[in-house]
């Protein structure tokens, strides 16, 4: 048992009460109370917690012991997770509503063992409605079940029956709801209704929404009647509690040929009449949100489309008949032909392109889709794509798309990575925003001098890496082969008229051991790099490519930097797929000093790239010149912490990483970050250009 | 060891073909005109029996040479073997074919190394002679011979692309997976289950195709769908078929595995 004095100094550590108002004196017998194993959980959640708010930790030391009397240790776990992501995404307040509405956290407690977790089963569950036709939708996790038309929002935990199995099957139908109200024109329609009409709007949505959720389920067992039939083993009596009225209403919205049209005309008879307890499944309709991404989605959508028509339209041109089409430039007519919609929302759409019938693209064919999931059909004007007349509005939007991407504003179109929070022990989700980017091409006079400084060097780089090249070797000997061996057959020939016994090993093979091998280096563009660093690496890489050129290994080189993880930045200088030319040499001249080092998003990204190439062998190489650091919260060991993490991730996929660092106090942490033997300090600037191939060629050898 | 009978590899019974175009047209027209053909399209969506309904067609033996990445040009070609103390030339089955007058067809030609794909250019372009270095004589083919190629761009690998020297010499047919009421009479006929059902398997090999690119690299085949069809017919319940004959093909990862027998579960 853990004295009471010791309990209260770690409160006071982990909650800084010296600041706050929070007094650990009356918080610690809380936890003193507890059993042994109870207090280490208490208490480690408490500092994990408290690494990200206070007030997070001092509301769940009031309610832990409450909640381990309840649950079971694995669902407190994922309430607190919950609390926390809604702190990274919403703020304080919404996640200290989540701590504190423990009893409705509790009220799953009936089950202990049956809960599922949306952590746990969201991976398949996205998997799965990637599978149904129809517009793509993102699920997220939150605090019902609904949709906006783009996302399908699921609960964090479901526990409403009683066995694990039943819940997750609960997850599933409540997904294929949302989506089928997305695809069966639940959504557009109640957009299209004025439900103030009924008197209480609010009322009116209800009983729509309900009657919606009668009309699909019967839809879905006919969609998926294996889905239909789990429906009916969990709640074989669904109908049961309904009053007469609403059971004559099921009837109706059931029948095969009802539309969400049935369910608004069932509403003036219904919406007065007491509300039946919403099923299991029942997902609510939230009007603002949905007109609101709507408007957005539409705007979109548009703008994407006819970028898209264009650019499908300008290849046709190319692929078919150019000369055709230069005589008649501004004929270009297209217009939709057909649309095949399948009974379950896949629908496949015909255009018509000066009079010939053709089939678009798959991108296009997915813009389609969604737009007619808005409207039910496609605005004709939608389908006009740039003509010579419309050439400047079409400039118009591909400059606002590269804006985007240059992160001028929102962060629309950008990737998002996990960040591994050291103090909460778990990863911040979606935490960092990254954009990838062409680095700026400067055309000067760094590279040809560069190239002259170290002329006998790269000479010499070129030399010993062309002698690392495995050619092909002849295995000489073999029992089966190319050709065959005359040393060998003229010995068994002379064997033979010996009287011996003839071998068998007379053919030659050629044998290629291929260097299958990609690597990706990735350069500290920090602030700090400023100077004699960034000119030190920029030969580095130059000498680098000089080399690599002659191994014939797959390269890439990108930068990396950033301020906060709103921006974080990743410069393309050499993709994989890219051939070292003027302009990759023009991106090393144009490399420069940025802002800061967030470390782990870039391992992130780049692990991808590499893992993508496909290659046996991936190597993940660093050039930086201190520890990871970004303005404010990436500091010290927060920073060391996730660029371990996200070092780990990248060796189990696989990855070799390495680090090449300038930093002379780099032996303090590049052992815990990269392992003993992956990191090299370079003591030298000046060294660097000479070292960087050297240590490449040690790595691969 | 290198013998082969061709009379073997004649087809005499017709093999099932639905065409969904005119690419029977087009192999025909191509065949007698001496032009080699390049099939692109996914894995199992009906190729190689396309090769097979041509082969019994045009009344030619097929000879299929599957491609790896140790494939050489001495395997294509021919080479010396060491036989009673004596050297013996043996064909190799390019050179059997284009002696024979068959249809050569080169599955997966991408995966053979860079190399062994030269040595059919001589036969694919409008001198259609195929080099015998080692031997040193040039084999001419006749106008029966015919050189088809497949090839899977769904790869998407710069390792695994044809080269233009390679790829601009044929007369290309795109193969896809037929469309969804073709597909299911295909899958009915050569798995022997009947039209709801195949019509089903259709729907789910949808749902596993919007998957390619969300986690799997390619959607379930028309040959997986004929599978799952066969083990259903044999009296297996459909989502264990689907599971087995499908899912475990087409994915390692776990959480795929379940998604996708969720799936299946759900439509059936």
């Amino acid at each position: 048992m853990r004295a009471i004095e010791d309990i209260t100094r770690q409160i006071d550590e982990a909650l800084e009460t010296e600041f706050t108002f929070i007094r650990s004196d009356a918080l610690a017998p809380l936890i003193a109370a507890l059993a042994p194993a109870e207090q280490r959980f208490v208490l480690d959640w408490m500092r994990r917690t408290a690494s990200t708010h206070t007030e997070i930790a001092h509301q769940f030391i009031l309610r832990a012991p409450q909640a381990l009397r309840a649950q079971e240790v694995h669902i407190i776990e994922a309430w607190v997770l919950h609390a926390m992501d809604l702190y990274d995404r919403e703020g304080l307040r919404a996640a200290l509503e989540v701590i504190r509405d423990i009893d409705g956290f509790l009220h799953y407690s009936h089950v202990r063992d049956a809960g599922v977790l949306f952590a746990d089963s969201g991976g398949i569950l996205q998997h799965f409605v990637h599978g149904l036709s129809g517009r793509t939708l993102k699920l997220v996790a939150a605090d019902e079940a609904w949709t906006d038309g783009e996302h399908i929002y699921l609960p964090a935990l479901l526990a409403h029956f009683d066995t694990r199995e039943a819940n997750f099957q609960l997850y599933k139908i409540s997904a294929v709801m949302q989506w089928a109200q997305v695809h069966q024109n639940s959504l557009q329609t109640a957009l299209a209704t004025d439900f103030s009409l009924f008197g209480d709007g609010a009322r009116a949505l209800s009983a729509y929404a309900q009657l919606e959720t009668l009309r699909l389920g019967a839809l879905i067992g006919r969609l998926l009647p294996g889905l239909g039939r789990e429906m009916r083993r969990l709640l074989p009596d669904a109908d049961e509690p309904l009053s007469a009225a609403w059971r004559e209403a099921a009837q109706a919205v059931r029948a095969i040929d009802a539309s969400a049209q049935t369910s608004l005309d069932r509403l003036p008879t219904l919406h007065a009449l007491p509300l039946p307890e919403p099923l299991p499944w029942h997902a609510a309709i939230h009007l603002d949100a949905i007109a609101s991404a709507r408007e957005a989605r539409i705007a979109r959508e548009k703008q994407s489309l006819r970028l898209r028509l264009a650019e499908w339209l300008r290849e046709q041109e190319a692929k078919t008949q150019q000369a055709a089409a230069q005589a008649e430039e501004d004929a270009r007519n297209l217009a939709l032909h057909a649309v095949t919609q399948d009974e379950a929302g896949g629908m496949l759409f015909e255009l018509v392109l000066d009079d010939l019938p053709v089939v678009p693209p798959e991108p296009v064919q997915r813009l389609l889709t969604s737009i007619h999931i808005d409207f039910s059909e496609i605005p004709p004007e939608y389908l006009t794509p740039a003509g010579a007349g419309e050439y400047n509005a079409q400039m118009d939007e591909q400059m606002q798309t590269s804006d985007v991407w240059q992160g001028t504003y929102h962060e629309h179109g950008a990737l998002y990575y996990n960040e591994w929070d050291h103090g909460r022990q778990h990863y911040r989700k979606n935490w960092c925003v990254v954009r990838e980017q062409d680095g700026v091409p400067v055309y000067d006079n760094f590279i040809h001098d560069a190239l002259q400084r170290h002329g006998g060097l790269v000479a010499q780089l070129r030399r010993s890496f062309e002698a690392m090249r495995v050619e092909q070797r002849l295995l000489k000997r073999q029992t089966e082969g190319e050709n065959v061996d005359i040393d060998a057959l003229v010995e068994a020939l002379a064997d033979a008229h010996d009287g011996g016994e003839m071998s068998d090993r007379l053919f030659v093979r050629q044998q290629r051991a291929e260097r299958d091998i990609a690597v990706a280096f990735m350069v500290d563009m920090s602030g700090s790099t400023r100077g004699w660093i960034n000119e030190a690496e920029r030969e580095a890489l130059l000498l680098l490519c000089e080399a690599l050129e002659r191994l014939g290994d797959r390269y890439a080189i990108y930068g990396f930097s950033g301020i906060t993880r709103k921006r974080c930045e990743i410069y393309r200088i050499k993709r994989f797929d890219e051939s070292y030319n003027d302009e990759v040499q023009a991106r090393i001249s144009g490399i420069r000093a940025q802002d800061y080092t967030r470390m782990g998003f870039a391992i992130r990204h780049l692990s991808g790239l590499l893992n993508a190439t496909g290659a046996r062998t991936r190597l993940l190489i660093t050039l930086s010149d201190g520890k990871p650091d970004d303005y404010s919260d990436y500091r010290g060991v927060y920073g060391i912490e996730d660029t371990r993490q996200a070092l780990l991730e990248a060796r189990r996929s696989g990855i070799h990483p390495f680090c090449i660092t300038l930093d002379e106090e780099g032996q303090d942490y590049l052992p815990h970050m990269y392992g003993a033997v992956s990191y090299t300090v370079v003591s030298e600037v000046r060294q660097l250009p000479f070292k960087v191939a050297d240590i490449y060629r040690r790595l691969t050898r | 060891m290198n013998e082969l009978a061709f009379e073997g590899h004649l087809i005499s019974e017709e093999p099932y073909y639905e065409p969904a175009g005119s690419e029977i047209d087009i192999f025909e027209a191509a065949w007698r005109k001496g032009l080699p053909l390049l099939l692109k399209g996914p894995t199992g969506c009906g190729k190689t029996r396309f090769m097979e309904y041509m082969a019994w067609r045009l009344k030619r033996p097929l000879i299929t040479v599957s491609c790896h990445d140790d494939l050489t040009a001495s395997d294509l070609v021919g080479r010396y073997l060491v036989k009673g103390g004596e050297t013996v030339w043996v064909d190799g089955p390019l050179a059997q074919a284009v002696r024979a007058g068959a249809i050569c067809y080169l599955d997966e030609i991408v995966e053979a190394r860079k190399d062994t794909m030269v040595v059919i250019h001589p036969l694919a372009d409008d001198r259609r002679v195929l080099p015998m270095e080692k031997r040193g004589v040039l084999l001419t083919a006749g106008p029966e011979f015919c050189l088809a190629v497949s090839y899977n761009p769904g790869y998407q690998s710069v390792l695994k692309d044809l080269k233009q020297s390679t790829r601009q010499r044929f007369v290309a047919l795109e193969f896809d997976y037929p469309p969804a009421a073709l597909e299911a009479r295909i899958v009915a006929t050569e798995a022997g289950i009947d039209e709801a059902l195949a019509n089903t398997l259709v729907r789910f090999a949808h749902m596993t195709r919007k998957l390619k690119g969300n986690g799997l690299e390619e959607g379930a085949s028309t040959r997986l769908l004929v599978h799952a069809g066969k083990l259903i017919a044999c009296g297996i319940a459909p989502a264990e078929a689907c599971a087995s004959a499908i899912a475990q093909a087409l994915t390692d990862e776990p959480e795929m595995l379940v998604a996708i027998n969720e799936l299946s579960a759900s439509l059936f």
